[in-house]
C-alpha cells in the first residue's frame, strides 16, 4: 500500500484542467485580442493620416465657423466655433427627437387602442393607417410633407393670417413671442405653489379613496388650480407680459417665434410613422393580458374606459415597453434624415457642413456617433428604469 | 479620393487654401476662373446684392458658397436665412417652389441651374460676384508624377490654344518649325518621357480632345444652354487670365 500523505485541501484538479481557471484564461486572451484590435485600428488611422498629409486632433472646434444656420434654440452667429455648431446642431435634434417621441407615443396609443375597437369603421381605419404607413420609406414620407404639402403653401406676401398676430405661409408659421418683464417672478412662483398643491389633493385624495371609497374630482380641480393660481400671480404683478408680434419685413416676417416647414415636416412624418410601429406594439401589449382580467373588471362594473386605463394597460406595459425602447432610439436616430431638407440637427449642421468645411472626417464622424450613442444608451437606461418599476414582483 | 479610391477629381471644387494642404490635396492648376454669384426670381425687383437683406437663400451643404455667403453679408451688415440642402436640385427645387428668395452658388453653376427652372426667363443672375472661385482638377498628395502629368495636361491644352492648334490643324502642324509646336506636339524634344508618357502625348490630346478654347465653347460656351463667356477664362493675350507655364 502507498503511504499518502493528509492532505487538509480537497484534492481538486490541476489548474489547467481547472474549468474556472480556463474560463478566466480565455476571457483575458479574449479581451487582449479586442484591445489590441482597437489599438491597431487607431495607431493604424493616425499614421496613415498623418502620411498623407491630413491633420488631426479635435482643434478645429475653435476655429470660426463662418457659416449661418437657420434655426437655432441658442444664440448663434457666423463669428461663433466650431464647437458652438455642435451644440445648435445637438439641441435641434434633441428638440426634433422630444416633440416626435410625445406626438409618437401619444397618437400611437391612440391607434393601437383603435385598433382593437369593436367599432368596425375605427378598427379598419387604424389598420389602414398602418399598414399603409408601416410599409413606406420614411425619407419618403418626409419628402412627402416637405415638397409635396408644405411647400403648397402661399408666399410671405400672401400668408393666410389669423388676427394679425398668427401667419401661415412656405416659410413657416410664426406666432407671438411672450417677453417677460419685472415682476415675471412672482408668476413662476405661483406655478410652483400650484404645482405643490395639486401633488398634496393628489396624495390627500387617494388616502380618503382608500378609506372611504368616495371619488374626489382630482383631475379637474387640479387643472384649474394649476390655470387660476399663476393668473391670480399674474394680475396681481400688473400683468407684466408683452408680446412680439410677427410683421412682414421685406422678405419675411420679423419678430415672434417661428416653425420653419423643415422642422414641421420632419416632425410630422417622424411622428406619424413611428406612431404607426408603436400602435402595433400597444396592440400586441393589450392582447397580451389575459381576457379572465377584462371579465373580472367588468364584472366588478367598470365600464370599457376605466378597465383599459386602470386594468388592462398598466398589465399591458410590462410588455409594450422594451420594444417601445426600440422605437423611441429609432425616432432618435431617423431624425437624422433632417440633412434631405435642410433642417439644422446635428448631422446636416456638424457631420454635413463643419465636416466638409474642416475636412476631418474621422473626429467629426466619431463624435457624431458617440453623441448618438449617447442619446440612446440614456433613453435606454431611463425606460429600463421604468420597466424594473412596473414589473410584477414576485412575493 | 483621400482614402484611394480615386486619382483624380474633375469638377468644380474651389482651390482654397484649407483643402490644398489640411486634407492631403493638391491642386493640379485652375482650368476656370469662377466667381460666387446670385439667382433671384426677376418678380422680386431686386437689381443688385446690396437690396437682399433679410432673404432666405438656399444653398448646398459643405460647399465654400456657405462661407461666402455669411461673410459677405455679414460685411455690408445684411442679415439673411439660409436653407442648406444636400444635393443641387434640392436647391433649385426649393427656390423654384418659393421656399427662398436666393439661390447662391458659382455663376457658372448657376448658370447651368437656370437653365433646368421651368420658366428660365422668369430668373436673373444679379451682376454682383462676391467671391474668387479658382476651379481645377484635384489630386492626392503623394504622387508627384501623377500630380506633374495632370498639371501639364492642362498646360498642354492652354499652351495649344495660345499656340493656334486645333482639333482639325493639328495633323497639318506635325509638319510645323515653329519650335514651341513641335516640342508641343512631340515632334522634337523628349518632353513626353520627363512626364513618363509617350512622346506624342500633346498631338494625342489635342486630337481627341482639342484645345482649351474648343473645350471650352464645346461644354459651356456661349453656343451651348450654359451660354458662359470666356471673360476672365480668355488667354491672357485676348484680355484673360488663362496663362501657362511654356512646355520646354
Amino acid at each position: 500500500m502507498k503511504k499518502q500523505a493528509i492532505d487538509s485541501r480537497p484534492a481538486g484538479p490541476k489548474p489547467w484542467y481547472d474549468p474556472r481557471v480556463r474560463s478566466i484564461f480565455f476571457q483575458i486572451v479574449a479581451l487582449s485580442l479586442v484591445f489590441w484590435a482597437g489599438w491597431t485600428l487607431i495607431g493604424n488611422t493616425l499614421s496613415n493620416m498623418e502620411s498623407r498629409g491630413i491633420s488631426t486632433g479635435f482643434g478645429f472646434l475653435d476655429e470660426t465657423a463662418g457659416f449661418g444656420i437657420i434655426m437655432s434654440l441658442i444664440p448663434y452667429d457666423a463669428t461663433m466655433s466650431y464647437g458652438r455648431t455642435f451644440l445648435v446642431g445637438l439641441t435641434n435634434t434633441l428638440l426634433v427627437s422630444a416633440m416626435g417621441i410625445v406626438a409618437a407615443t401619444i397618437l400611437g396609443f391612440v391607434l393601437g387602442v383603435a385598433r382593437l375597437s369593436s367599432n368596425w369603421l375605427v378598427a379598419k381605419v387604424a389598420l389602414v393607417y398602418i399598414e399603409v404607413i408601416r410599409n413606406i420609406p420614411l425619407l419618403l414620407q418626409i419628402f412627402f410633407w416637405y415638397f409635396a404639402v408644405l411647400s403648397n403653401l402661399p408666399s410671405p406676401r400672401q400668408s393666410v393670417e389669423v388676427g394679425n398676430a398668427l401667419f401661415l405661409n412656405n416659410r413657416g408659421l410664426y406666432f407671438p413671442e411672450p417677453v417677460t418683464q419685472d415682476g415675471f417672478g412672482l408668476v413662476w412662483g405661483g406655478v410652483l405653489v400650484a404645482i405643490v398643491a395639486v401633488m398634496a389633493i393628489r396624495r390627500w385624495a387617494k388616502k380618503r379613496q382608500l378609506a372611504t371609497g368616495q371619488i374626489f374630482p382630482t383631475f379637474k380641480v387640479g387643472v384649474s388650480i394649476l390655470i387660476l393660481l399663476p393668473l391670480l400671480a399674474y394680475l396681481m404683478a400688473g400683468q407684466p407680459l408683452t408680446w412680439d408680434v410677427p410683421a412682414l419685413k421685406g422678405f419675411n416676417f420679423g419678430g415672434g417665434i417661428t416653425i420653419i416647414p423643415e422642422l414641421a415636416a420632419l416632425w410630422i412624418a417622424l411622428s406619424l410613422y413611428t406612431a404607426s410601429f408603436i400602435a402595433e406594439i400597444v396592440r400586441s401589449g393589450i392582447l397580451s393580458v389575459s381576457k379572465g382580467q377584462t371579465e373580472a373588471s367588468k364584472a366588478l362594473g367598470l365600464p370599457n374606459g376605466l378597465t383599459l386605463r386602470l386594468v388592462v394597460i398598466p398589465q399591458a406595459m410590462r410588455v409594450i415597453t422594451p420594444p417601445l425602447t426600440s422605437q423611441y432610439l429609432n425616432l432618435v436616430k431617423n431624425s437624422s434624415l433632417a440633412t434631405a431638407i435642410g433642417y439644422p440637427d446635428l448631422v446636416a449642421v456638424f457631420m454635413g457642413t463643419t465636416l466638409n468645411q474642416t475636412g476631418q472626417a474621422v473626429e467629426v464622424v466619431a463624435i457624431t456617433m458617440a453623441v448618438y450613442l449617447t442619446i440612446s444608451l440614456l433613453i435606454s437606461l431611463f425606460m429600463n428604469i421604468y420597466n424594473r418599476a412596473v414589473a410584477i414582483k414576485e412575493r | 479620393m483621400q482614402s484611394g479610391e480615386i486619382d483624380m477629381l474633375s469638377r468644380n471644387t474651389t482651390w482654397t487654401l484649407t483643402r490644398d494642404a489640411s486634407l492631403g490635396l493638391n491642386f493640379a492648376g485652375v482650368n476656370y476662373y469662377d466667381g460666387q454669384g446670385f439667382l433671384v426670381n426677376k418678380g422680386i425687383g431686386v437689381d443688385d446684392a446690396t437690396q437682399l437683406d433679410g432673404a432666405t437663400v438656399c444653398i448646398q451643404a459643405g460647399t465654400t458658397t456657405e462661407l461666402n455667403l455669411a461673410d459677405y453679408f455679414r460685411a455690408k451688415g445684411m442679415e439673411f436665412k439660409p436653407i442648406v440642402f444636400d444635393t443641387s436640385e434640392q436647391t433649385v427645387q426649393g427656390f423654384a417652389s418659393g421656399r427662398c428668395d436666393v439661390l447662391t452658388s458659382d455663376r457658372s453653376q448657376l448658370a447651368a441651374l437656370r437653365s433646368k427652372l421651368a420658366d428660365p426667363s422668369s430668373a436673373k443672375i444679379l451682376p454682383n460676384t462676391i467671391s474668387k472661385e479658382p476651379l481645377g482638377p484635384v489630386v492626392r498628395q503623394g504622387d508627384d508624377q501623377w500630380f506633374n502629368l495632370v498639371k501639364w495636361v492642362l498646360f498642354t491644352q492652354i499652351n495649344a490654344e495660345e499656340l493656334g492648334i486645333t482639333m482639325e490643324n493639328v495633323d497639318d502642324m506635325l509638319k510645323s518649325d515653329n519650335p514651341n509646336v513641335q516640342r508641343l506636339l512631340g515632334t522634337d524634344g523628349d518632353m513626353g518621357a520627363k512626364l513618363g508618357v509617350p512622346a506624342d502625348f500633346g498631338y494625342k490630346i489635342v486630337k481627341q480632345v482639342g484645345n482649351y478654347g474648343e473645350m471650352y465653347n464645346r461644354n459651356v460656351g456661349p453656343d451651348t444652354p450654359l451660354g458662359l463667356d470666356r471673360g476672365l477664362n480668355a488667354l491672357w493675350t485676348e484680355g484673360g487670365i488663362m496663362y501657362a507655364p511654356p512646355v520646354r
